[in-house]
This record gives structure tokens, sequence and C-alpha cells, in this order.
């Protein structure tokens, strides 16, 4: 299988005043297309920071991150944006609804993005497909925690991107939704088949992973696949 | 790789901002509102302006009465009469001067302009007059017509008779118009128009009465008016006499009113700034908490340029909707300057819709809120996607390129303004430095007043106390922002106060001092002595006697002024050169003089060339040192004079004043007229001694300066009414970016208060740190707003209006507290939902 995730010797440091804080130091691994992939660790441990390199939202100090074939340091930001857009899903652990807009309208905005223009019936089938085509005019505010992670899985699908990179997906949500949610992210992931990298604490849902990083104090401590 | 995507065009970055901004629409609105008032003030001004170029343009002929007039300072002379038959003969001419009037009827007696009228003047426009027919017959029934408020004041009504000089006429009606006379300039001298073939009857044209001959001309479609002025001017002003035409007429009035809606539009555009800062204060915390937003946007693929288009469109939009309102109101408001101008105006005014004034009010909406918003709106631009996942990215940094880039469009385009209304790129420069540096007094002032807060934080002051002054500083705040509008607009209100004392108080008589407050002009060397008996006779004091010679200037520092007048780029003043100068002959200086070079001449030193004494602002204008030669031409003889001294003279001081002093010795023999003051203690006095004199003396003209003074006031409330009602929009746009701060701040007070309220503060305390909180900043803001206005009036008094700085403590006792008091309750009244909100309200929203 292809690789669509390359790590190599990654290194981040963050400056405060006059201490620098090396927050990630000599990370490598790699992700085949299609798996299922988790990162795992203690707060504090570097995985979001991580998460964020790996999905070209920040620029590493040293190293290379190559995505879907592209070597993500050589891109402008706006470069970025547009493979982003075309390749990446985003599943948060505070959903990052655009509050200002509706459930439909929250899931057409990558599409809209790319320029496609029956936006609106693609989003609605899978608002459809997550149990909320009877929702989709009402605003964030008015949906239920896990009615809006649902939609933000909607969202994460709409461009059916090639990887889709879930950090703590079910952290803001009670045991059983966050369940349901789980099983709708593998779900849809299948389907798709799309490679899946989720950020978590949750040792059950890292197992349920083809592959787990074990991250410590911005090391890796281990890589198995599973 | 193309930095867009592909395929999303504007229509989507429209269609976003829609989205995100009808979610936003009441903190829109407020945006909005911040500039409206302020288009709509330029916007009325800038229409009323051009509707009143307009219609000066349209009325020019009218407003002359004639195509074009020769006008001259005596009764013509040969070379005058020849140039005036050479153009054919005049079609109607005048000759004009100020006289006392008296009533028979009432037995009272006014000061008045007499226009005796030969032939049918006005030849454009008409006489106004009730009845309407007798501004066609008054000629032929040897009738008078009568300013129709001086008709008023002494109830005379038409048959009444009126006495002018030697001669009794019968009123034939109250004139309420003349062509080119506006109701402020016949407050003073009334018009009183009688026939021309009276006139000599009067026998009021005497020596030193200051008269003035017109001749009206209608000019065929051939002559070329502007030539016509150009060919004949030198040659009329040899003789004393010059030729205007309607155009430049009509050019040198609108030059006048364009000047004052120039100052207007400039107080209107403080406006329009201030609000601009408003817009910039509100959207900075508007994008702030959009910026998660931006982030997501970002995340899924935005690029920075289209989640910045999609703000810089709801701005750009917002400006575009406020620009639309105030062209709106302003275009209605319009409606109502011809009647707050109407004693200024001299002619009727038609309100049209001005298109230059709406494309104004549209540019200004959309540029400036554009312009202010541009610093707030850049982090949109530098938000990192980063943010999303909660990782603190380094704060996205702004270029500090960039952010001088923007201050400098700012500026460049406050200038462009300023430019495109004053036309004059140095009054511009200083109005943008003027208006930078009292912003940034009152933002420094503001910054460390409360740096000194900060460092000398009371601690010991309970806990609502000390709470309500933390408020100030919390993040977010837009404490500076109000106290930079809050402090603008009292600002405005006391240095208005200020002035406007300033000028009363320089145009106000001291009772108690008992200066002179009735001016006897006009009185013959022969009556004199008698005059002065009259005086005395009534129980009045002879206060001045002073002998005025009238002459002109023949040359310059031995340069003719005929030559002067050929000279483009003398520095002598055109004035100088065409005024009849009225001088006196005295030995000693009077209280409103100070010598401030040369030495005082008290008689003519023998052998010696006469030394004068000439006013400081005389010498400005005339380019003359001590030492320096003039030539007067007085009635004739040619008298060789040097300048002995330079006089600082108080022109504000009711009192005879003149430009020039000759020492005693020189013009005692020469052809000359007396002046003659006198106090008397009321009007009833004034009216009574006027009444003696007219029947006595009646070609003495006796000036009451109460009267003059009144009408000075007059002017002076209606200036200040039209200033107060500009200033008007600075304090309301200063409300409404009050109000909009709150409501921005809203949703974290409520936050705050139920925290606070769960920590177990009770209603009241909450109440009463808000209230602390507004009483701070509306009372920082007042303070510093009136302290600065005390400042600037005194360099105002100094500089401006040359008169000594009049303290008060109106502002301090009214306009301070009722600015504080007026924040306080805006500030209650919109943090009433704070007040209310239950912690279980708050947590709802929260989740």
């Amino acid at each position: 299988m292809p690789k669509i995730l390359k790590i190599d010797k990654l290194e981040k440091t963050y400056t405060s005043g006059s201490k620098k804080l090396t927050v990630l130091h000599d990370i490598s691994f790699d992700i085949e297309a299609g798996e299922t992939f988790a990162i795992v660790g203690p707060s504090g441990s570097g995985k979001t920071t991580l998460l964020g390199l790996c999905a070209g939202l920040d620029k590493p100090n040293s190293g290379s991150v190559e995505l879907c074939g592209t070597r993500l340091q050589d891109m402008s930001e706006d470069q970025r944006a547009l493979l982003r857009n075309k390749d990446v899903g985003f599943i948060f652990q505070n959903f990052q609804l655009l509050p200002t807009l509706s459930a439909l309208e929250n899931v057409s905005v990558p599409l809209e993005l790319q320029g496609t223009k029956n936006a609106s019936t693609m989003a609605l089938q899978l608002l459809d497909k997550v149990g909320l085509a009877n929702r989709i005019h009402h605003y964030p505010s008015q949906l239920s925690g896990g009615e809006q992670q649902r939609v933000a899985l909607a969202r994460a699908f709409c461009n059916t991107p090639s990887i889709l990179f879930a950090d703590e997906p079910t952290g803001n949500l009670d045991e059983e939704t966050g369940e349901k949610v789980i099983e709708l992210l593998f779900e849809l992931n299948r389907e798709a088949g799309t490679t899946l990298v989720i950020v978590t604490h949750d040792l059950d849902l890292a197992n349920r992973t083809q592959q787990v990083l074990q991250l410590k104090g911005g090391k890796i401590l281990t890589n198995k696949r599973q | 790789m193309n930095t867009l995507s592909p395929k999303t065009g504007t229509a989507w970055l429209f269609k976003m901002a829609w989205r995100d901004g009808k979610a936003n629409i009441s903190r829109l609105i407020l945006f909005m509102a911040s500039i409206i008032l302020g288009i709509a003030a330029v916007v009325s001004i800038q229409s009323f302006s051009e509707n009143l170029k307009k219609n000066i343009g349209q009325q020019s002929k009218a407003l002359m009465g004639a195509d074009f007039i020769i006008d001259s300072r005596n009764s013509p002379n040969t070379r005058v009469q020849q140039i005036i038959d050479s153009l054919g003969g005049a079609n109607a001419s005048e000759v004009n001067f100020v006289s006392m009037a008296a009533f028979p009827k009432t037995n009272d007696a006014k000061l008045v302009r007499v226009r005796g009228m030969k032939g049918a003047f006005p030849l454009y426009g008409t006489l106004e007059t009730v009845p309407a027919k007798a501004a066609l017959d008054y000629q032929d029934k040897n009738a008078a017509l009568v300013d129709a408020t001086l008709m008023l004041q002494y109830n005379l009504s038409p048959g009444d008779s009126i006495t002018i000089g030697r001669i009794t006429v019968p009123i034939l009606a109250a004139l309420k118009s003349i062509p080119g006379s506006s109701s402020i300039s016949a407050s003073i001298a009334p018009p009183v128009i009688i026939p021309f073939s009276l006139i000599e009857k009067t026998e009021l044209l005497q020596q030193g009465s200051r008269k003035d001959y017109q001749y009206f001309f209608v000019a065929s479609d051939k002559i070329n008016l502007d030539v016509l002025s150009r060919d004949l001017n030198p040659i009329l002003e040899t003789e004393n006499a010059g030729l205007s035409t309607h155009k430049a007429a009509s050019a040198r009035l609108g030059r006048r009113y364009t000047n004052v809606s120039k100052f207007l539009n400039l107080v209107a555009f403080i406006a329009l700034l201030l609000g601009c800062i408003g817009i910039a204060s509100s959207v900075h915390i508007y994008i702030k908490e959009k910026l998660p937003a931006v982030a997501v946007l970002k995340c899924m693929g935005a690029t920075a340029r289209q989640t910045f288009s999609i703000y810089l469109i709801q701005i750009a939009g917002m400006g575009f909707l406020g620009g639309l309102l105030g062209v709106g109101i302003g275009l209605g408001l319009q409606q109502f300057f011809p009647l707050l101008l109407q004693a200024f105006l001299p002619f009727s005014i038609d309100i049209s819709v001005s298109v230059s004034a709406i494309v104004l009010g549209l540019v200004l909406g959309i540029l400036m809120s554009v312009l202010f918003a541009l610093l707030p709106l850049l982090s949109t631009w530098y938000v990192s996607p980063l943010e999303v996942l909660r990782v603190q990215a380094g704060s996205y940094v702004k270029s500090k390129r960039v952010k001088l880039l923007i201050f400098a469009a700012i500026l460049g385009f406050i200038y462009a303004v300023t430019f495109w209304l004053l036309r004059d790129g140095v009054y511009a420069l200083g109005f943008v430095l003027g208006v930078g540096f009292t912003f940034c007094v009152l933002a420094g002032i503001a910054v460390l007043f409360m740096k000194g807060i900060k460092h000398f934080f009371p601690k010991a002051w309970g806990f609502t106390a000390r709470q309500s002054l933390l408020n100030l500083f919390r993040p977010n705040n837009q404490t500076l922002v109000l106290i930079i509008a809050i402090g603008l607009g009292a600002f405005l209100i006391s240095t208005l106060y200020f002035t406007r004392n300033m000028l009363q108080s320089r145009a106000t008589l001291n009772a108690a001092t008992k200066d002179p407050n009735m001016i006897l002009m006009d009185v013959q060397t022969t009556q004199k002595e008698a005059v002065k008996q009259r005086i005395v006779l009534n129980k009045f004091p002879v206060v001045d006697d002073l002998a005025i010679v009238t002459m002109r200037l023949h040359s310059i520092k031995e340069v003719l002024v005929n030559t002067i007048r050929k000279d483009s780029s003398s520095l002598v003043r055109d004035w100088v050169l065409n005024h009849e100068f009225r001088a006196t002959y005295r030995d000693s200086l009077i209280p409103s003089e100070k010598i401030i070079e040369g030495r005082w001449v008290p008689k003519i030193e023998l052998g010696k060339p006469v030394e004068i004494s000439i006013s400081s602002n005389f010498a400005k204008d005339t380019n003359l040192a001590v030492g320096d030669e003039l030539v007067f031409n007085v009635q004739g003889v040619l008298m060789t004079t040097l300048v002995g001294s330079i006089r600082d003279v108080n022109w504000g001081r009711a009192q005879m004043n003149f430009l020039v002093v000759f020492p005693k010795g020189v013009l005692e023999e020469a052809p000359q007229f007396h002046v003659l003051t006198s106090y008397t203690p009321n009007e009833e006095a004034s009216a009574g001694l006027q009444r003696d004199l007219v029947k006595q003396f009646p070609n003495v003209s006796v000036i009451d300066l109460r009267q003059i003074l009144q009408v000075v006031e007059g002017v002076l409330n209606k200036i200040s009414w039209v200033i107060n009602f500009m200033a008007f929009f600075s304090i309301l746009t200063g409300l409404i970016v009050l109000i909009s701060s709150v409501r921005n701040s809203k949703y974290q007070r409520i936050k705050e208060s139920v925290l606070l309220r769960t920590l177990g503060a009770k209603n009241k305390q909450i109440l009463h740190i808000t209230a602390l909180e507004y009483f701070y900043l509306g009372s920082i803001g007042a303070g510093i707003g009136v302290l600065l206005s005390v400042v600037g009036s005194k360099l105002l008094a100094s500089f401006v209006f040359e008169v000594s700085f009049v303290p008060s403590l109106i502002p301090f006792l009214i306009v301070f507290p009722a600015i504080t008091i007026l924040v306080l309750f805006i500030g209650l009244i919109n943090s009433s939902a704070v007040l209310k909100s239950t912690p279980l309200e708050v947590l709802r929203r929260e989740g």
C-alpha cells in the first residue's frame, strides 16, 4: 500500500520569552493509505501538536511531513489550504461548527470552497446518513453535543478526503453518545476508504485502530501495529 | 498552484458574508449607526452648499439687480461720467448713505440706510413690497418704501410719514426685500427707499457723509462682461470708482458661503471620524470573537484572502448601508438649513437633490468604515488554523509594515477628503494634524490616567469600588475609545460655550465703567458746539470730541498707489489702495491703544516731517515699518507723512479707534467733520436724546451701540445655534459609540456578573460595580474634555480672537456632570440585561 503520510525526524519548538520549549523531538513514522491510526499519550505529550503538523496546520522547526505525496514545508499557506480542502478532513473535540451557519450550511462549506455545484444536495445526503435529515436548518446552538459532532462528521466526509484527522472526537461527549459517534466514524471511514488518524486519551478507542503511536514528553514511546 | 480554490468565486464570498452577517445583524447595525449621523451631517451640508452655489449662479443677476454696476464713493467726476455715458447711460442709479430718520407718528428716531433711487431698479429680480404695487409707483408719488421690520418695530403703517433730513414724505409700503440684501445686513441700518429727486432736498449729502453712488446697467448679449470689467476697472479705480459684474458679485457671495459651509463640513467630518473610531473599536471585538470560526474555515481549506474577504464584504456592506441611510437623513436634514440660515441669506433658495453629495455619502460610508476596520480585520488574515486545536500557535503577528500602511492609508484618506472639502493643501494638512493632535492628546491623557490608576491602585477601597476600577482594564475593554468619544463630545460642547462667551464679552458694554454708548457722526464744525450743548441740556455727558478728516492714499514708500494696483507681486492688500481713511488728530493715546514700535509724536515738531501713528493691522496689510513714507490725498491736497509709530489697537473695545492718527498742528485747517460720543444709562434715555437731536440736527447720525450689540448678540446666537447643531452630531455619534460598546461587552459582563453572583455577590453590589464603572468612564472622559477645552479656548482667545480668555465654571458645573450622568444612564439602561440574567441562562448559553 502507498504511504499517505510520511513523517521524518520531526521537531517542534515553541519560544516563550527567552525560554525555548521543545514539544516534539525526533518523530518519524509512516501511515499507509486506508489505514486507521491512533496517537495516544498523556496530556502535554505533544499529541495535538503532532496532529496539527501532520495536517499541515503548522510548520515544524525541522524534519519533514509528506502528506498525499506532497512535502508540506515546500508549500505556501494558501497551497496547504487547498490541499486541506481537497484531501483532508477534520473532526475536533469541541466540534468547531460555525455558529452562524445552519447544519446544512456547515456541511456545504468545504464543498462550496471546492466550487461543487450541487453542494447542498451532497450535504443533505451526508446529513441524512448521520441521521440528521430533520435537523438541517438548525443552528449549532440548537443541537445537542452528539448532534453537533454528527454534523462535524458529515462535514469531514463531504469532500471525500483521502485522510481524516480526528482530535479527541469523543472528548466532549458522554460515553453512550461518544460510542455512537465512534461507530459512525468507523462506518463512514470503511465506506469511503479514508485513512483515519485519531488523537485520543481513550485506549479502548485507540485499540480499535490498526496502528497506535504512543507519545511521552514529545518523544515516541512505542509505535505498534495491531 | 493557484492560491484560491479554483472554482470558488466572489459570489461564494458574498454568500458567506451574508450567512454569517445575518446572525450578527443587530451588532452590525450598531457599527452602521456609528457612521450614519456623521455621513448625514456631511451630506446635508455638502448638498446644501451645492444648492447654494447653484442658486447663487441662477439668481446672480437678480442678486445684483443688474448685469453690472459702476459705483463711486463720490458724485462721479467727469471721467467716470464719460465712461457711464459711453456705455449708453445707466438704466437705473442710486445714492445711498446712513442717516437718522424720524417718525412723526410715534415721535421716534432711528438710524437708517437711505437709498435714493432713479429709474427702474432692480433691473432683474423684484423689490418686494406690501402692497406690491408700491414698488412700481413710489417714485411717481414721491413716497418712501420703509423696511418691513422697522415698520413693525415702530408700529408704522402705509400712509404714515417719515422724516429724513429736511423732508417728510409719506410711507407708501413696507419693504420686504431688496435684491442682494440679507436680514442681518439690514438689522443695524434698515433700508428706506425714496426717489432720487428728493435726496437733494434732504440736505444730507454734505461734508463727511459716507455715501455711495451706484449706476445699474443692463448689458446686451454681445458685451463680454469679463472683458468690460478688465478694461474699465483700472481706469475707474484711479477715480475711486469701480465696476462690478453680476458674475463677479455672485462669485464673491459664493466664496463667502462656501467658506461657511467648509467650516461646517469640517465639524460634520469630525463627527464622522468619531464614528469611525467607534467602528474600529467595535470591529476589533467582533473580529476577535470571529477568529475561531476563521480558523475553522482555514482548516477546511479557505485561504487567508477568502476569510479576510468575507468579513471585509460584511463591513463594506454595512458601510454602504450606513452611507445610504446617512445620505437619506442628510438629504432630509438639508431641507431645514434654509430655515436655520435664513437670516444670513440674501436670496431665496430652492433645495434639490445633489448627486455629488449622494456619491460622497456612499463613498465615505464604504471607504471610511473599511479603512478604520482594516486593522482589526487583518487578524483574520494572520490567524492560524492551528487555533482550532487549542494549541497556542504563538499568536498571529500582524506585519508592522502592513499596519503602517493602513495608518498611512487612513491619514491619506482623511487628508484627501479634507483637501476636497477645503481645496487648500495647507489648511487640509492643518486640519489633519489638528484632529490627529486632539485625538492623540485625548488618547494620551486617557492612557496616562489609566496608567496612573493602575500604578496608584486604591487597594484600600471597598470591593465594589475596586472591582469597577478593575473593569476598566478587562480584556477587550473599550475604555480608551469611550474616553476619546466622551472626551471629544465634552471638548466640543465646552469649547463652543467658552468661545461664545468670549465673543459675547467682547461685544458687551460695561455699564459700570460708563463707557460711551452713543456715537454722533457727521457733526459739522459749525454745529459742533450747538450739538454738545444739546447733549448737556439733556443731562448727558460729552465723552469724546473727535475731528475726522477723510483722505486716500496717494503713494506708499514713494510708489504711486496706481502703480501698486497694477503690480501683481505687491505685498500691499487691495483694501488699502481703495480705502477712504477717516483720520483724526490728537496729542495723546487713548486706553484702547498701545505703542509697539517707534515713538508717539503728540504735536508737529517745527521743521520736521509729519510723523503719524498707524495701527498694527494697517502696518501689516501695507507692509509698513517705522520711518516709511506715506503720501495722503487729503481732499485734493497731497500731504507727505512718515510712519512715526505703530500702535496695537484693541478694536474690540467700544471706542472710536483709528487706523491713522495725526499729531496736532497738521490737519486743523483741513475740511473735517466731528464725531461726538456720549453715555446714556438706558434705551429710553437714548431714544429721548436721539429724538431731540434729529429734530435739531437732522444731518447728525446717531449710533446707539446698545442696539448694535443686540444685533451682534443675535448674530452670535444664530451662529452658535448652527455650530451647536453640528456639534450635536458628534455628541450623538459619541453616544452611539457608547451604546455600541456597552452592547459589545454585554455577554462578557453577564458572565462576570453571574460568576460574581455564584461567589455570593448581591444584585445591589453588581449594580454598584456597573454604575461606578460608567461613572468613572463618564467623569474621566468629560473631565478630560472640559479641561482640554479650557486650554483650547485659551489658545483660541490668544491667537484667533485676540481677546482675553473669560474663565467660566459653567462647563465644570453643567457640562461635566450632565455628560457623566448621561453616560451613567446609558450604561445602566443597556446593562439591565446583565443584572436580570440568571446563572442558569448563562450556563445554557455556554453549553
